[in-house]
């Protein structure tokens, strides 16, 4: 479908005449590899196996959710089901997953030949990996020598002092602890490398202002993580400590405080959610522009407008705590730098609204999904505004409305954008296409599904329905809306199962990529794909911000423009 | 295809915009009276949280209908035309346009400081009320998973069922309310009468109700507390003046003592019921579970879980675990003859 | 698929092309990090200062460790100039001044063990004491425990220095670490100001 590059070379023959290998030398090849692109791999796959397990546990709690007074689930199956569901979305999915594309993407979107520490790069993915074995196995393993298996149940923020030792005896939340500080240690570690990759390994060039927006948003991203993961990790060394030693930070009848313990983790947990969402913003990026035919609108204003998001974001955490009783003054304050972020924001959105105007737009599944991310942005961030009047959350905190709000981003942002990132570079990771067809279904039976699901989720909220209760009476009024939402979810699940065949299916059967089968305009289209182990056979030099486009219209390069 | 998409997008939001609208001003279906709409106050906090977030939503709405529909325009007027498919042609490139990005930024930025200032209003009108000389304190303790009623100065103490008076706009007699916790983190949430407000060990509260009109008002516990959070239920009676004096003067009578309930109450005092409960004037004086001195005048059992029959009652003390499973009282063993004549001795402590 | 095509961006040979070193960004990431955390223990100190419902109080016991903490500041005046001896290609300099970083930093820790051992068997104040006990083994305690590991990548320094491995083509390693150890140092600074200075 797409236009070759006009200058193209005949680059690498050394791949086509590799004889089969064992599987237990594959095998070992991965295990041990320290190339980005494997590792990226290896963090997508890894992502995508606990969306299933994740997803596959939101269905649970749909069911039980589905009708009032309903016992499918016991309480307390239910309350492990909502926490092993956030932690592992949070955790093991999305952090994972867009570690995985930065990994893949960022040494060859600048030119570069690998990360700026392979080997760091291995061990931070491995330690994750670890730290995912470890939650589930609290389902196996459980209580060690104590008794059965017991997976954690104090919710993916574990407020204190739930988590302390006497109102949650055993070891299911030393499993909780353990895993989120395993993979805090890895997600720090993946993004010093991409910093250090970022700065100290772009292709000759390629400066600051003339990197792909993608780059400019992981940088930023993991800048946050620094900042915003290591008191996470400080807060679960106080927590480990208080359930190992007997100290008493978060010990309330010692003098300690349970305020204190929702500040730090909701210091990382705001700046968190934009660590998820920028990399998706990051796609639209790159994916937007690519289909509607034009260069970004106004780019440096999406780096200022992110970088802006990046540091605003470090001063809103405590949105997640109006209704703890902080005073007048505090609420105010909060509320206000939480509306600010509207602005950045703001920008970006009517940036990509620019860079479609005037274009001409090409709807194909990456695209679509684009679309539908827009669009669910816009709603999810006004939602957030909502959120954000404090009164109007003394209203609405912890209720559905708040669970609706949250997945209208992480999912009708992050994911969606997710699948984007799929359909636009699977055939880079793996040379084939995927099929577009199933795509077109997968697209429609995920937006059916998902707007069935998080958009009736909103009026329960409204309804006085709070989040984390296994079930209801019937007389509440809340019957029916559940039961919409819950039937959504099905539909969300049959498009995942269906996206997954698809890629598994066009991974054997899928038409042959070729090196830009998009007619894009940054450096990972300029290799062949998959990508050699080395990326580039000569290290490129850029010109401008789109060094394809200038390649392939000598007679109106960027290059004249910068 | 793709304008269908947002299209769709569109329509679904208005429909559920619409749908939603006509379910939340009505009170909730099948004929409930008490909903727990927050579209639907009944009092003063519940009232001025209800006015801010008419104005927000309707900003947001009129965002999301300006900014939605130029999407909608954009993505229909500048699709790829069939014709074009195979055509070479790209579009004009633009760069950007330091003037139209400046009138958006600007734009949100005058709006961010309009709902500002609207917020900041409502927050210190709630938080910083003036405190009417007429005015009732109550102190909310929460526990896994009850609720503690004290009103220290009338010297009661109550459990799960919170009887206030109602509040006469022209004299207000708002009901203070001073709340911690006992065990884990709760919250109090009355959607009808206010915000809500959480309950932490080793922190004090405050908030402050006042019902328009006498009736129940329906709430729950709404921070996550442990297993349980579910049926930590909130029921909070508004009693007209005379009905509220004629509650707390049934209150401050200790237990009664008929001597037909006389076996039941050796049971009672027999088992290990009376190092968690209290029954006011007998030897009962513990407090891990709720205060027992009325519990035959309450409605229901259990923090809400189930109306209080005696069949109810003599389900859930032989075991508690029935209606609500992980509940913190242990199944006692009683045999058939005690737990009757225990359920008997519960249903006179009127 | 024998025959792969792709572009191939020319590559401009004689443009001037210098990146910042990837050790001393990497390193000034994981600082960046590290600060963070224990800006998280700093801020947990000063919020339970006096908050401890039984004693002992910071007041009652503890004494300032000024001997050992001149011993720690100066140590990294001792990495620096192991640095630029190397840089100069004076190994043995370098040996030298590395030698006596480990040993500065070695009382430093002594210090610490003898003041900890002292706390808990004549005081009493253990990590289950009370708040100030929690908060207090904890944050000398992360510091600590960054002493004992950059004490131990300079002792590694130090041993591949007398094998004669360390040459002046480590310099830039050499320098990674010891930003490293500045940093131990710099932390110090502000544990010694909350918890000597102003908690006491
Ligand atoms: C990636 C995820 C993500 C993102 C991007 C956001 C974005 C925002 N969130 Fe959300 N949020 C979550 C994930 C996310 N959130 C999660 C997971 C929780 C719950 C955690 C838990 O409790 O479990 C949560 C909870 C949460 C709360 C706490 C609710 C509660 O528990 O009581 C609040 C309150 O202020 C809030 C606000 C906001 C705001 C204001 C934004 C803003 O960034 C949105 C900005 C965007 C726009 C506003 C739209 C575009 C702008 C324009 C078109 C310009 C014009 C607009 C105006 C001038 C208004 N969020
Ligand atoms: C990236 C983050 C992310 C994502 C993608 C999702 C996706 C979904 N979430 Fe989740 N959610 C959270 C993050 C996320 N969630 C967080 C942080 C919480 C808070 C937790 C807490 O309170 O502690 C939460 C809480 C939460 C709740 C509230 C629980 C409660 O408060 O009681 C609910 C309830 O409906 C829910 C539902 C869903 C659904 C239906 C999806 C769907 O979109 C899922 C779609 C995916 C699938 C359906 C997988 C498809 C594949 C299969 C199912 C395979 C089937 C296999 C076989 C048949 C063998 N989520
Ligand atoms: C270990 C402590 C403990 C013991 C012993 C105990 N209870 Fe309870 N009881 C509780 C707790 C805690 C609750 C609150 C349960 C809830 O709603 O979550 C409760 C609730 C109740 C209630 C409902 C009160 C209300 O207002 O809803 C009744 C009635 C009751 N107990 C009766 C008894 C009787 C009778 C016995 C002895 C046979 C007994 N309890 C023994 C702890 C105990
Ligand atoms: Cu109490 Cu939830
Ligand atoms: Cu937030």
């Amino acid at each position: 479908m797409a236009t070759q590059s006009p200058v193209t070379a005949v680059l690498d023959k050394t791949q086509a005449s590799q004889p089969p290998r064992l599987f237990l030398a594959t095998l070992h090849e991965w295990v041990t590899t320290v190339d980005h692109k494997k590792i990226g791999l290896m963090y997508i796959g890894y992502a995508l196996f606990f969306l299933v397990v994740a997803g596959f546990e939101a269905i649970l709690m749909r069911i039980q959710l589905a009708i009032p007074n309903n016992t499918f689930v016991s309480p307390q199956a239910f309350n492990r089901l909502f926490t092993m569901h956030g932690t592992t979305m949070v955790f093991f999915v999305g952090m994972p997953i867009l570690f995985g594309f930065g990994n893949y993407l960022v040494p060859l979107m600048i030119g570069a030949r690998d990360m700026a520490f392979p080997r760091l790069n291995a061990f931070s993915f491995w330690v994750s990996a670890f730290g995912g074995s470890l939650l589930y196995f609290s389902y196996l393993g459980g209580d060690g020598l104590y008794g059965a298996g017991s997976a954690p149940d104090v919710g993916w923020f574990a407020y204190a002092p739930l988590t302390a030792r006497v109102f949650s005896p055993g070891h299911s939340t030393d499993y909780w602890t353990l895993a989120v500080l395993l993979s805090g240690i890895g997600n720090i570690g993946t993004a010093l490398n991409i910093v250090a990759t970022t700065i100290c390994m772009r292709c000759p060039g390629m400066k600051l202002n003339r990197m792909p927006l993608l780059v400019w948003l992981y940088l930023v991203t993991s800048m946050m993580v620094f900042v915003a993961v290591s008191p996470l990790t400080a807060a679960q060394i106080m927590l480990l400590l208080d359930r190992y030693l007997g100290s008493h930070f978060f010990d309330t009848q010692a003098g300690g405080s349970a305020v204190l313990w929702m500040h730090f983790f909701w210091i990382f947990g705001h700046p968190e959610v934009y660590i998820l969402v920028l990399p998706a913003f990051a796609f639209a990026n790159e994916i937007i522009p690519v289909f509607s035919r034009k260069a970004i609108f106004g780019y440096p204003a999406m780096v200022a407008a992110s970088v802006g998001i990046g540091f605003i974001s470090l001063s809103v955490w405590a949105h997640h705590m109006f209704t703890v009783g902080m005073g007048a003054g505090a609420n105010t304050f909060f509320t206000l730098s939480t509306m600010v972020i509207a602005v950045p924001t703001g920008i970006k959105i009517f940036n990509w609204l620019a860079t479609l105007w005037g274009g001409k737009i090409r709807y194909t599944v990456a695209m679509m999904f684009s679309v539908g991310f827009l669009f669910q942005f816009l709603i999810a961030g006004l939602t957030g505004i909502m959120l954000s009047a404090s009164p109007f959350d003394w209203q609405l905190g912890n209720s559905y409305f708040v669970v609706a709000h949250f997945h209208y981003v992480l999912v009708g942002a992050i994911l969606f954008m997710i699948f984007a990132a799929f359909y636009y570079w699977y055939p880079k990771m793996t040379g084939h296409m995927l099929d577009e067809k199933l795509g077109k279904w997968h697209f429609w039976l995920f937006l059916i599904g998902f707007h069935l699901t998080f958009d009736f989720m909103h009026i329960p909220g409204i309804l006085g329905m709070p989040r984390r209760i296994y079930t209801y009476e019937a007389d509440r009024g809340w019957m029916l809306l559940n039961m919409i939402t819950s039937s959504g979810a099905f539909f969300q699940a049959i498009a995942t199962l269906l996206f997954v065949y698809n890629m598994v299916w066009s991974y054997f059967k899928g038409p042959i990529a070729g090196a830009d089968p998009w007619d894009a305009w940054t450096l990972e289209w300029s290799t062949v794909s998959p990508p050699p182990a080395y990326n580039f056979a000569t290290i490129p030099t850029v010109e401008s911000r789109r060094p394809l486009w200038d390649l392939k219209h000598p007679e109106d390069p960027d290059t004249r423009y910068e | 295809m793709i304008p269908d998409a947002s299209g769709t997008l569109l329509s679904l939001a208005l429909l559920q915009l619409h749908l939603g609208w006509s379910l939340l001003r009505l009170d909730p279906l099948d004929g409930v009276k008490s909903g727990t709409s927050i579209f639907a106050p009944a009092g003063t906090p519940a009232h001025t949280i209800f006015g801010l977030s008419m104005l927000v939503l309707s900003i947001c709405a009129a965002i999301f209908v300006i900014v939605g529909g130029l999407l909608l325009f954009v993505l229909i007027r500048f699709r790829q035309h069939p014709s074009d498919q195979n055509s070479e042609r790209e579009p004009a490139q633009i760069y950007g346009s330091t003037q139209i990005e400046l009138s958006w930024t600007v734009i949100p930025i005058i709006i961010v400081v309009m709902l500002f200032l609207a917020t900041t209003r409502v927050i210190f009108s709630t938080q910083h009320a003036r405190r009417p000389v007429e005015s009732l304190d109550v102190t909310v303790i929460g526990h896994q998973f009850w609720w503690e009623y004290r009103y220290p100065k009338l010297g009661i103490v109550t459990a799960n069922e919170l009887h206030i008076p109602v509040s006469n706009p022209a004299t207000p007699t708002p009901t203070y309310l001073t709340m911690s916790s006992a065990d884990t983190d709760h919250s109090f949430w009355v959607p009808r009468l206010a915000g809500k407000t959480d309950l932490i060990p080793n922190r004090v509260n405050t908030m402050w109700i006042d019902p328009e009109q006498a009736g129940l008002y329906l709430g729950q516990c709404a921070q996550y507390c442990g297993t349980q959070h579910a049926k930590m239920l909130l029921r909070v009676y508004a009693d007209s003046p005379a009905d509220f004096a004629a509650w707390v003067e049934h209150q401050k009578q200790p237990a009664s003592q008929n001597p037909q309930a006389a076996e039941g109450q050796a049971v009672f005092q027999h088992n290990a019921c009376i190092s968690c409960h209290t029954v006011a004037g007998t030897v009962a004086t513990g407090k891990f579970g709720p205060d027992l001195t009325h519990v035959g005048s309450r409605d229901t059992i259990a923090s809400g879980a189930v109306p209080n029959t005696p069949a109810n009652l003599r389900t859930f003390v032989d075991n508690p675990g029935h209606f609500k499973p992980g509940i913190l009282m242990p199944p006692m063993h009683l045999n058939d003859h005690d737990l009757d004549a225990v359920t008997a001795y519960l249903v006179t402590l009127k | 698929m024998s025959e792969a095509v792709a572009a191939i961006i020319p590559h401009n040979a004689d443009e001037d092309w210098k990146l910042p070193s990837r050790g001393i960004v990497g390193m000034a990431c994981l600082i960046l990090a590290e600060a963070s955390i224990f800006i998280i223990f700093v801020v947990a100190y000063i919020f339970y200062l006096g908050k401890s419902i039984t004693g002992p109080t910071p007041h009652e016991v503890l004494t300032l460790p000024i001997l050992t903490s001149i011993c720690l500041l100066s140590s990294s005046a001792t990495v620096h100039f192991a640095v630029s001896a190397l840089h100069a290609g004076k190994q043995s300099m370098c040996s030298l001044w590395l030698a006596l970083t480990v040993l500065l930093g070695g009382i430093f820790l002594a210090g610490t063990a003898q003041e900890w051992y002292h706390l808990i068997y004549h005081d009493g104040l253990t990590i289950r004491t009370n708040l100030f006990g929690t908060t207090f083994y904890s944050l000398v305690g992360l510091h600590a425990s960054h002493v004992i590991v950059g004490l131990f990548m300079l002792a590694l320094a130090l041993v591949f220095s007398l094998r004669g491995d360390l040459t002046s083509r480590h310099t830039e390693r050499l320098e990674v670490l010891s930003l490293y150890w500045h940093f131990v140092d710099a932390v110090w600074v502000i544990v010694f100001l909350v918890v000597y200075v102003l908690g006491r």
